[in-house]
Order: structure tokens, then sequence, then C-alpha cells
């Protein structure tokens, strides 16, 4: 699971309101190589919550990215290549995903994250 | 026979082509090859004429005696050998080429297309008239696409595979491309995606059955390993959820640039949501899960209406595509009132603009629909879908029980069955149940 994945999701458990962002729990990480892509990346700039993924991104061992962003930075390919690094290479191979608010953990299994909820969360 | 022809007359269709099928003619999937035409006629005497009157200013360039060249003949209907090639070729001696003939590596291909007007049509139509057409080769579609992609050597099938020609049909229509972001909510083995990778779009999927995407069927052969194995990127995300309830992050919108996808309808395979059946129909007390059997448990799933997934489809595509992103994706029809013209589902962010039929069998067939995202989803239509959505489900119950169902017309239309076959079937089968029952 890549962290653009992990910036989508939240825990949709009936009645919880603050589901995102999801904690990481950390057993198997990987890098994954993906193409860089320009273009890509400056669009996805403006879709993600951008604390959500420093944050995720640390959790990860991976600090170079900002705290504090604006759209001036999309003019520099250096904090490009970081933005795509965190938000497409940075892989959760095994692991968990975990609910802010009822700590309901969702487990990532050979980097897919199973969100399906059980019959007493629908 | 309409796909050679399709070639052979497209300098009438270019105008209404893909634009940038000049730049890329290796996208094309039907398009055998796109051609100048020097000249066409009913024999060779009025194909020379032809060819003698196309301006000499547009054949020059390609005649220069630093440039190579060869002539390719392509017959339909007849298979010529080849000393009948050969004499083909002698005949256009009177084009003044200066350059020199390479067969291997030419700078210029010309071809000499025929058809046949001999007497057996090999059980086709028959050709109205013998045409001949000599034309310049600009581009040729990637030949070797479908042979490499065709199912038969994919390592990790699903019974609802998409076939490799479709899927590119799909992609193209979805105008995958890099940097593009497409998704698939029931992505299965990853068939429709790996068209979408091959144009370079990257790609993202989602399935409810946690075995197809997770386990597949050994280390080397599941959906990562489809991609792998054509040296394509792997999707940027997998994850196992319902469509019926998306694990979206609330705010979250317009990611994709495309969705394609095909449905469960629930012919080969039936579609699944998240609660069970009893849960359903609300007559027991949700069940809920023990503390220590959490870890691990399997949550049963409902049956789920090709109705009702449309429907969450479509508002799925609504709020998750950009402005002029594309939705594609198949619906079945059954052809039992013929009279009728198919009603396709509508949403008021979106515009049909292709409806593209294959026909699967005497009474069933599907369409492939491309739907353009042309309003955006503000908060009223939010509203209107979500209401829509809650009298939806409510009728829901009825419409499942009154059993307009998909599987039955295809599989035991009722016009064939008289109230007594009907009648003895249900007594020796009382509880004749099939996955997917329900569509």
């Amino acid at each position: 699971m890549r962290l653009l994945t992990h910036n989508m999701l939240s825990c949709n458990i009936k009645g919880v309101t603050n589901g995102f962002p999801l904690g990481l729990e950390i057993t198997k990480r990987e890098i994954k190589e993906v193409e860089f892509n320009s273009d890509f990346v400056r669009n996805m700039f403006a879709k993600i919550e951008w604390k959500a993924l420093v944050n995720a991104a640390k959790s990860m061992g991976y600090e170079e990215l900002p705290e504090e962003v604006d759209s001036s930075m999309l003019e520099s390919d250096e904090f490009l290549k970081r933005f795509h690094h965190a938000l497409l290479e940075l892989h959760l191979e095994e692991g968990a995903l975990v609910c802010p608010e009822t700590g309901r953990q969702f487990p990532v299994v050979k980097g897919i994250p199973n969100m399906l909820l059980n019959e007493d969360e629908v | 026979m309409s796909i050679t022809c399709i070639s052979w007359h497209l300098k009438y269709f270019l105008g209404k082509l893909r634009p940038n099928i000049f730049n890329c003619p290796t996208a094309g999937i039907l398009v055998k090859g796109i051609y100048e035409l020097w000249g066409e006629g009913g024999s060779y005497e009025e194909l020379e004429d032809a060819i003698k009157s196309y301006p000499d200013d547009l054949k020059a360039p390609y005649m220069s005696s630093d440039c190579t060249f060869r002539i390719i003949i392509d017959s339909f209907g007849n298979s010529l050998t080849f000393p009948e090639q050969n004499e083909r070729i002698l005949k256009f001696a009177y084009i003044p080429f200066k350059g020199k003939v390479n067969l291997k590596k030419p700078d210029h291909k010309f071809w000499v297309m025929e058809t046949d007007d001999h007497g057996s049509t090999n059980g086709l139509p028959p050709v109205a008239e013998k045409r001949i057409f000599f034309g310049r080769e600009i581009g040729t579609a990637d030949r070797k696409l479908l042979p490499t992609y065709q199912l038969k050597s994919r390592k990790y099938l699903g019974p609802t595979a998409m076939d490799a020609e479709m899927a590119f049909l799909m992609a193209n229509q979805a105008l995958a491309a890099p940097g593009k972001l497409v998704y698939d909510p029931f992505v299965g083995t990853g068939s429709i995606l790996v068209a979408a990778a091959h144009f370079g779009a990257i790609t993202m999927g989602a399935d409810i059955d946690i075995r197809v995407v997770r386990d597949g069927r050994g280390p080397d052969c599941n959906v990562w390993s489809n991609f792998k194995q054509y040296g394509l990127p792997m999707p940027v995300g997998l994850l196992r959820a319902d469509n019926n309830l998306p694990p979206w992050r609330p705010g979250l919108k317009e990611m994709f640039d495309a969705i394609i996808c095909d449905p469960p309808y629930g012919v080969r395979a039936g579609g699944r949501k998240s609660g069970g059946r009893k849960l359903l129909k609300g007559v027991v007390a949700p069940y809920t899960v023990p503390d220590d059997k959490k870890i691990g448990h399997i949550p049963s799933t409902a049956p789920y209406s090709l109705a009702e997934c449309v429907h969450d489809l479509l508002d799925l595509a609504a709020q998750m595509l950009v402005m002029g992103g594309r939705l594609v994706y198949f619906y079945p029809v059954l052809k039992e009132n013929a009279s009728s013209k198919p009603c396709f589902p509508e949403h008021p962010c979106f515009s049909l603009i292709a409806v593209s039929e294959q026909i699967l069998s005497f009474r069933y067939s599907r369409i492939l629909l491309t739907m353009v995202k042309t309003g955006s989803y503000t908060k009223e239509v939010a509203e209107e879908a979500t209401k829509m959505h809650l009298d939806f489900k409510e009728n829901h119950l009825k419409w499942l029980e009154e059993g307009s169902l998909l599987h039955s017309g295809v599989f035991c239309p009722n016009d064939l069955q008289t109230d007594v076959v009907r009648e003895s079937k249900s007594n020796s089968d009382p509880s004749r149940k099939y996955r997917g029952k329900y569509v």
C-alpha cells in the first residue's frame, strides 16, 4: 500500500466521524520504484491532505517532506521528487491501518489493505 | 472484413478519429493501419490512371533517389502466390521510383490492396465489385499487441477476466495515457488495468473478494504477477473494499481521470456487498462478532444487484472523477422486447457519449457505455444522490423479491417455460439456489 492510497482512505464504520487519517502499524515496509511523472505529481498536490502525508511518511521512516507547503514549491524539481517518493514509492507490505477514533485495525497483507467491515460495523 | 475495409477506406473517416491517432497509430485496436491513398480503381488500368493523376508534388518526397522502398501486396478473399504477387508488383513499373528497393527496412512502404470478386465467398457476403487500392503506409497498429496480451498466455485468470482486445478498447475509450490515474472498482485479476497500464496510465483497483486480489493462485500467480508478466508498472494501489460502502475519506473528490470496469451482473459472477442476507432482510438482529473471533473473521456478504451496483458506480464516478474524466463500463441488456429501446443509467453529472453493443447470444448483449463527466459534483447533487440512494435501497428489497433477474432471464427465460415445466422443476428442486441468483 502506497501513501497515495493511505491518503484517500478513512475508517467508514457506522457512527465514526473522525476516521481520517488512519494510523500506520508497520510490520514490513519496502521501497517500490515508480516512474516519475511530474504532471501526475503536480496534479495530485491539490488533492492530497498534506499533513496526513507528512505524518504517514514519517511513520514509514521518511522525514524529507516539509511541514508547510504552498503551490509555488511545485516549481522545484527537488520538491517534486521528494513528494513523488513519499506518495508513490513508500510501500507498506505487511501491517495494519488503525482507526484514530475506535482503534479498529484494518490489516494490510501482501500490500493490500482490507477495508471490509464486519457485520456489526456496517 | 470490416476491420480491413475500415483501414482501406480510412481516408473518409480520418476527421472523426481520435486526434492523436496520427502521433500514435500503434494505439489503434480496430484500425489495422493508416495509408495515404495514391489511387484506386476497378482494374489495374484504372488504378494506373488514378495514380498518374495523383499530384506529383505529393508523390515526389517518397520517390527520391536517397530513400528506399518496398511494395507489399495484400489481398482480401483470396491468397496470392509469390509469382502472382511479383507479377502485380512489376505492373507498377510506371511509377518513377528513383530509390532502391529494401525489403527488410525500407524508408517507405507502399501497399497494394485488392478485394476479390471470384466465385467462392468463403461463407462471407460476396464482394460487390473488385477494387484495387494503392497507398503509402503512414502507420500500422502494433500487431504484436493482441497476441502478447491474449488471455490464454496470461498466468492468472478468473472466470470473468476481460478479453485482451476488449480491455484495450475500453482503455482507449477511457483515454488512458501516461500521467493519468485509472481506477477499477471490480478489479478481479486486473485484466482491464493491464490494458490501461500498457497505455502508460497509473492504475488503482479494488475488489470485495480478498482471495482474488490478495492470494491469487500462489506466490507468482496473482494480480501483481499479471503486470510483472508484461513488464508493466504495478498498480499503485489495490485494496479490498466494498463498492457499496467505499472507504474514501470525507471530502475526497476528483482523484481519478478514468474509471473503467465490468460490473458483476450475475450471469457469470454475481455481485456481493457487505452484510449478510438475514441482515439485509431485517429479520434477525445484526450479528455481533465476539472479541476473541475478530482476528481473521470473514464478514458475510449479501447479494448485490446490478441496479444497485450501477447506482453506486455512477455516484462514485461523479464524486471521484475529474471534470472531463470518463466512466467506461459494461451494461447488460436482455433483448426480449426488441421494440423498446433500452434505457441506460443516467446521472446529472454525466453525458453519455458512446454506446457500443457486443452481442453475446440470441437474447443477451452487453453494451459498453462511455460517459464523460460534464457537471461538477455539488452539494445539491450529493444530497439528491443520497436521497435517491435511500429511496432506491427501500424499493430495492421489493425489486429483489419481484425477481426481475438477469440470470434467470439469460438461462431460463419465462417464454420457454410452460407453467407445468416450472411446477415440476420447483417440485424436484425446491431450493434452486445459485451464487449471484439475485444478479
